[in-house]
């Protein structure tokens, strides 16, 4: 077969074509896939709630989403069991990382305990920095209490910092930090905790 | 076409073609994503299927393209099927989706995928494009998988994530990191030309040897 000539027309009307073609395609493969995506967000955070709140609990904490005015980028979320408050998981975020911001999940009790904590996404450096995702390093954090702050035993703190990986250590503390100034700033959530 | 010729347009892209280590195309998925060896392997195979798809595409529709668009026309094509590829990965493997990240898209602009339409798909059939792709595809998962074990077995000191002993306890972190990436890739493409051309010389040996032998042969009688 001979290949269409070049003429206007038929380069219009082969493009336009081709492009109907594409992007009925693409709208058939979105609409199968967009449900699973969804709920593989909705999971993905679930889970990372349940990784920092030791507490059973049974409410959807992401749905409750709670946002404080002069905190962009962090959100709070209650875990109940019943109407009993069990843990506060908190996303929050820090740009002091090494090679770029650091977003954490942090779980705390009533009175400013750390409860748990998790990487959900980061840039540092394979080998040194990314060492924080280990579990050797965010274990000493568990117990510890936040009120007052915290920080690396370099600047006077508690905590230990990864070794050559110092400013990893700071910004990972400074996450946790501006996690709990949140839920202490959010004056419509008490903090974990029983209430009445 | 014959057997013979499908099977080499299958073969030439392991070695003699290879799109990374001769051809030196599609180098920013080959530095970017082979930190380990089983992004490797994903990279390659995502892209295997992308070239598959738009090499036949390519070879059905190419006498209904007028000459002068036909790049246009080839590109949207290969961007649907990134962008299919690219949904499908997220719903159905997201961890590796999730390591891959940016450089799924970005197969859209890898020169292998355009440069195989232009090339070979848009002047051939159907079945020998979808070997052409098969066979191109694949040996650039090879090149991707082969870089990425060589940058985790020193960098990391795992293959496919299981520690080895020894290299495990003492990692070359500059491997996993990008300039680990140039040093590796250099080293392989130094190996795989020398194979290529001792290769080649036995190949004119062997030519030479039969052409004498057909020689005295011619003489005696």
């Amino acid at each position: 077969m001979k290949r269409l000539e070049s003429t206007l027309p038929n380069m219009f009307i082969v493009l336009t074509l081709i492009a109907l073609i594409s992007a009925a395609a693409l709208a058939g493969t979105y609409s199968v896939t967009k449900p699973i995506l969804d709920e593989q967000a909705r999971q993905r955070q679930i889970d990372a709630v349940t990784s920092v709140v030791p507490e059973p609990f049974d409410n959807a904490p992401t749905d409750e989403a709670i946002t404080v005015e002069g905190f962009k980028n962090v959100e709070i979320y209650p875990a109940r069991q019943g109407d009993v408050t069990v843990g506060t998981a908190v996303r929050s975020y820090s740009n002091d990382g090494y090679g770029g911001p650091v977003t954490i999940m942090v779980g705390f009790s009533a009175n400013g305990e750390i409860t748990g904590t998790a990487v959900l996404s980061h840039t540092e450096t394979p080998g040194l920095g990314a060492k924080m995702t280990d579990r050797a390093f965010q274990d000493q954090f568990n117990g510890m209490n936040v009120v007052g702050g915290l920080a690396v035993a370099k600047d006077g703190g508690d905590v230990d910092a990864i070794t050559a990986a110092t400013i990893t250590s700071r910004a990972f503390c400074d996450a946790i930090n501006r996690a709990w100034a949140a839920v202490e700033a959010a004056p419509a959530v008490e903090p974990a905790g029983e209430q009445l | 076409m014959s057997d013979i010729s499908l099977k080499k347009e299958f073969l030439k892209g392991f070695i003699r073609e290879n799109p990374v280590f001769v051809l030196l195309l599609g180098m920013c998925p080959t530095l970017g994503v082979t930190s380990s060896a089983i992004n490797g392997l994903g990279m390659g195979l995502a892209t295997t299927a992308v070239l598959i798809g738009s090499n036949v595409v390519v070879a059905l529709v190419k006498d209904l393209i007028p000459d002068k668009v036909r790049i246009p026309a080839f590109i949207v094509i290969i961007a649907s099927f990134v962008t299919i590829i690219d949904l499908v990965m997220a719903a159905y493997v997201p961890a590796l989706h999730a390591q891959l990240g940016l450089f799924i898209p970005l197969i859209v602009v890898n020169c292998i995928i355009l440069g195989r339409a232009e090339a070979f798909a848009s002047k051939n059939r159907v079945l020998a494009s979808v070997v052409d792709g098969l066979g191109m595809g694949l040996g650039f998962a090879f090149a991707l998988t082969l870089l990425g074990s060589v940058r985790e077995i020193l960098g990391a000191g795992a293959i496919f994530g299981a520690p080895l002993p020894f290299l495990a306890e003492n990692p070359i972190l500059i491997f996993i990191m990008p300039p680990g990436a140039f040093i590796a890739l250099g080293f392989l493409i130094a190996v795989v030309n020398s194979l290529r051309e001792r290769a080649e010389q036995a190949a004119l040996q062997r030519a030479a040897r039969q052409h004498e032998v057909t020689v005295k042969a011619g003489s005696g009688a």
